[in-house]
């Protein structure tokens, strides 16, 4: 996927998802010259902001790992990355089936906890994963990492029926969620 | 934090410099290997065995051993190594020692650090004509060491699983370490004679010293008698070696379940006569796999699937309905929280919209402001209806898993009109939990889920007597509901007494002025309690000095380690301690005494059940704050205030009423009673 592009979760048979996983990977970049394998831990977070017209109602992260209507998960904080070497380091899980009738948007993010920019990131990555097969439905790689420390990677919203993926890819810079706030509500 | 591995399973090793300890029944020979990336040893020099017992980085003990301390610095070990495997293997045939594993216990291996901390543990189960086995193999992964639990066995000994690693001459290093074995036994101080007065705990052991961890071969090895009282692990119904002839829980029936699949199948079956001793302590859980979990009929395309009971995980059906009705109770909480949220959102949207309309100066003229209100509230009864209706599609799963859980709910957790308790029999085992009540949330009347707390208590039991603000305001008379709340005191300490086997529950009642009278003659009369209910200032200051005096003892013991210390006739059974009319008889040491207990008891077995009012105890001041906040707060008629721990509802609270006019509770005690005069106890 590119940034802005807009994907429908539809299944080709025509029934729509009813679960997915928004899976987030990474690792450190190995530093050059001397002590080139002393790698630094960078701990980025994964969350995810459930809004119902534009506010925020809910979010999960890694204080609060399932939103009150138990519709989304997340499967618990990574610090240090790289652990599936190219799985899953961390991941949300979403049941669409039961976010709140009002909910319309969830919102992913990362941030670099540890305060690094992504430029010391390799192989970032968040895909969107169909929970009932284990099929990739969408994969977003972290280009170019810049002189910031936090994306708001894509958001999940009502379409029609059913829902819809959009990749967001807009650079922010923040600790967690809170500071990205007023980064995310104009991508809503 | 040890982690309990089971077949299969691995675990990160933080620390590269580690012991790795062995406890089997009977001594053994243990041995390592180090097997390259495919797993195959080299030569007969990548073996460390009681014939060349050292290795870079590896060292193991030169004899057959009950117990065994193999360190390990990883860090130390060859580069080309990726596999260390951790042998076990009888001594030769032709001794004295049993033949096959499946003769002795199950063979138990610990990873620790140097500080003796265990770090992950395997309990080789299942085996039986194998002589010798692959216990566990620490092996590199993508630098970093990991340790996984293996337990194969081969029938064939050391030569065989030598040979599988790739050994080329495998019969040959297997007899030179028989032979090391045999030579070393021979310079080993013999084994003590076994002990007359407990022979059933000695073990067969040719190893002169046994290592500090001693303590976790007694763990794991014979049953023998552990008087620590709060020492109750989760329990699996059916001991194995139970007599046959005692009183067992009937299997409950499960109905929509696949047939009987009583949780005894989890148990290894009872030893033949003239067979093998099980040696496995009957509280430890086992590896061996759990009965399958109820299989769930495949749902009819575009329904959901049908509830069935039992449909969780867990090592028997008590665990999985438990774990079912949490998970019950979770989706309520949540299903609510998310309806919760969207009428409060569609409640706020209106709001706004409404506003807007008031100050849009469009709105005064003609009919443009009553369309716009108009629309606004179509779209709030649209959102709500559609709130609605996905909670009612929630609603009506979670009340059809209900109706298929309560039927198969065993003693326990049942309510006292289920037919469970009309053939009552005094269990063998302690439950995993018990049912204190129902829990249920205004919009969703119609599913209530079982609250069930665990075994052991955790914290004491307040009734509240308290004249609160009652739901539907008809009890104004604070008499009737001080007789209320005593009767579901005598309810909730009958079940605990029913749940626990002959003697390991006591009861003892203080009732100062004698004003529960009426109210505990199911208690009195059964004869379930101890001593009759203590009455007067002499009678509480008496029961309290006992308990209080018992509390110490124990924590004491268990303090110092020393629960063996405990006298023989020391009855480890757990106490609950009801009193009735707090504060009245109560003087300030007595006050004292009642908040230590609330303290420090639990821990040591000894609960409390206060029937009080609190504002009626309120001349203590603050002082009592504390004791209120240690217990649990019911209340014998429905009142909303307990908070569920994942959103924090208000959830309504109704006591485990018995049916009015049913004999169920006296012919449970008159049960009881039977049964700890049986036990003499």
């Amino acid at each position: 996927m590119t940034k802005g592009q807009a994907i429908s979760l539809q299944k080709n048979d025509g029934g729509s998802l009813t679960s997915v996983r928004m899976g987030l990977g990474w690792q450190a970049a190995p530093r050059r010259g001397l002590f080139g394998s002393r790698t630094r831990e960078i701990d980025l977070d994964a969350s995810a902001v459930l809004f119902a017209d534009k506010q925020p109602v809910d979010v999960v992260f890694f204080r609060h790992l399932v939103s009150d209507d138990g519709s989304v998960r997340h499967t618990g904080d990574n610090l240090v990355g790289g652990v599936g070497q190219g799985g899953d380091d961390e991941a949300i899980l979403v049941d669409l089936q039961r976010v709140p009738v009002h909910i319309d948007q969830i919102v992913f993010t990362v941030n670099s906890f540890t305060g690094q920019t992504f430029q010391e990131v390799q192989n970032a990555f968040c895909r969107l994963v169909d929970e009932t097969n284990g099929q990739e439905l969408a994969r977003y790689t972290l280009a170019g990492g810049g002189q910031y420390t936090a994306q708001i990677m894509a958001k999940v919203h009502r379409s029609g029926a059913g829902w819809a993926l959009t990749a967001l890819g807009s650079p922010a810079n923040g600790r967690t969620f809170q500071d990205l706030m007023p980064a995310i509500l104009p991508v809503l | 934090m040890t982690a309990e591995l089971v077949r299969g399973q691995n675990h990160p090793l933080s620390q590269a410099r580690l012991e790795v300890r062995i406890s089997a029944g009977t001594p053994v020979v243990a041995a390592a290997t180090f097997g390259d990336a495919d797993g195959r040893i080299g030569g007969a020099d990548r073996v460390a065995h009681p014939g060349g017992p050292v290795l870079p980085g590896l060292e193991v003990s030169r004899q057959a051993a009950a117990d065994h301390r193999l360190a390990v610095d990883l860090d130390a070990v060859p580069d080309a190594v990726h596999r260390v495997s951790v042998l076990l293997a009888l001594p030769a045939p032709g001794r004295t020692g049993p033949v096959r594993f499946g003769a002795v216990a199950a063979p138990f291996v610990a990873v620790t650090g140097l500080d003796g901390s265990e770090i992950a543990s395997f309990t080789m189960t299942g085996l039986d004509a194998e002589t010798a086995v692959i216990a566990l193999e620490l092996y590199r992964r993508q630098g970093a060491w990991k340790v996984r639990a293996v337990g194969q066995g081969y029938a064939g000994g050391l030569a065989e699983l030598l040979t599988d690693q790739g050994l080329a001459d495998a019969h040959g290093l297997a007899a030179s370490v028989h032979e090391a074995v045999a030579r070393g036994r021979a310079d080993a101080v013999p084994a003590p004679p076994p002990r007359p007065a407990d022979g059933d705990r000695s073990r067969p052991t040719a190893a002169p010293a046994l290592g500090p961890d001693h303590g976790d071969t007694a763990a794991q090895g014979a049953p023998g008698p552990v008087p620590s009282p709060p020492a109750y692990g989760p329990q699996t119904p059916g001991t194995p070696g139970q007599s046959p002839t005692g009183p067992q829980q009937p299997p409950p029936p499960f109905p929509g379940g696949p047939g009987p699949e009583d949780a005894t199948l989890a148990q290894p079956p009872a030893p033949a006569p003239g067979g093998p001793v099980d040696y496995s302590h009957p509280r430890r859980q086992t590896t061996a796999p759990p009965p399958p979990p109820p299989t769930v009929p495949p749902a009819e395309p575009g329904q959901p699937a049908r509830p069935v009971a039992g449909d969780a995980t867990g090592w028997s059906m008590e665990e999985r309905l438990y774990n079912q009705v949490w998970g019950m109770f979770e989706d309520l909480a949540r299903t609510m929280a998310a309806y919760r949220s969207a009428v409060d959102f569609a409640d706020s949207r209106l709001e706004k919209e409404l506003d807007q309309v008031l100050s849009d100066p469009r709105s005064r003229i003609g009919g443009h402001g009553d369309a716009a209100r108009e629309t606004a509230r179509e779209r709030y009864d649209s959102l709500v209806a559609q709130a609605r209706q996905v909670l009612d599609r929630d609603l009506t799963q979670l009340a059809a898993e209900s109706d298929v859980v309560e039927p198969a709910l065993p003693l326990a957790y049942a309510r006292w009109d289920h037919p469970v308790w009309h053939d009552y029999r005094v269990p063998m085992e302690i439950p995993m939990a018990v049912r204190l009540g129902d829990l249920h949330l205004p919009e969703a009347d119609g599913v209530r889920i079982p609250m069930l707390v665990r075994l052991p208590l955790e914290r004491g039991l307040w009734i509240d007597s308290g004249r609160a603000p009652s739901l539907d305001g008809s009890f104004g008379d604070a008499h009737e509901l001080r007789g209320l709340a005593l009767e579901a005191a005598v309810a909730h300490a009958a079940r605990l007494l029913a749940v626990h086997p002959a003697g390991e529950f006591t009861v003892h009642v203080i009732d100062p002025a004698g004003a529960g009278a009426r109210e505990l003659t199911p208690l009195v009369r059964s004869g379930v309690l101890a001593t009759p209910p203590a009455a007067g200032a002499a009678g509480v200051a008496d029961v309290l000095s006992r308990l209080t005096q018992r509390v110490d003892l124990v924590q004491m013991a268990l303090r110092g380690g020393a629960a063996d210390a405990l006298p023989p006739e020391f009855d480890t059974s757990q106490h609950l301690l009801i009193v009735n009319d707090f504060p009245h008889g109560f003087d300030d040491r007595a006050v004292n005494q009642l908040r230590y207990l609330a303290d420090e008891g639990p821990s040591v077995g000894v609960h409390l059940m206060m029937v009080a009012d609190r504002e009626e105890s309120a001349e203590y001041g603050p002082l009592l704050d504390p004791l209120w906040r240690a217990l649990l707060r019911l209340t014998p008629v429905a009142d909303d205030h307990l908070a569920d721990p994942w959103v924090g509802h208000a959830w309504t609270y109704e006591p485990p009423l018995v049916p009015s006019g049913s004999q169920v509770l006296q012919r449970v005690l008159t049960e009881v009673a039977t049964a700890r005069r049986t036990w003499g106890r």
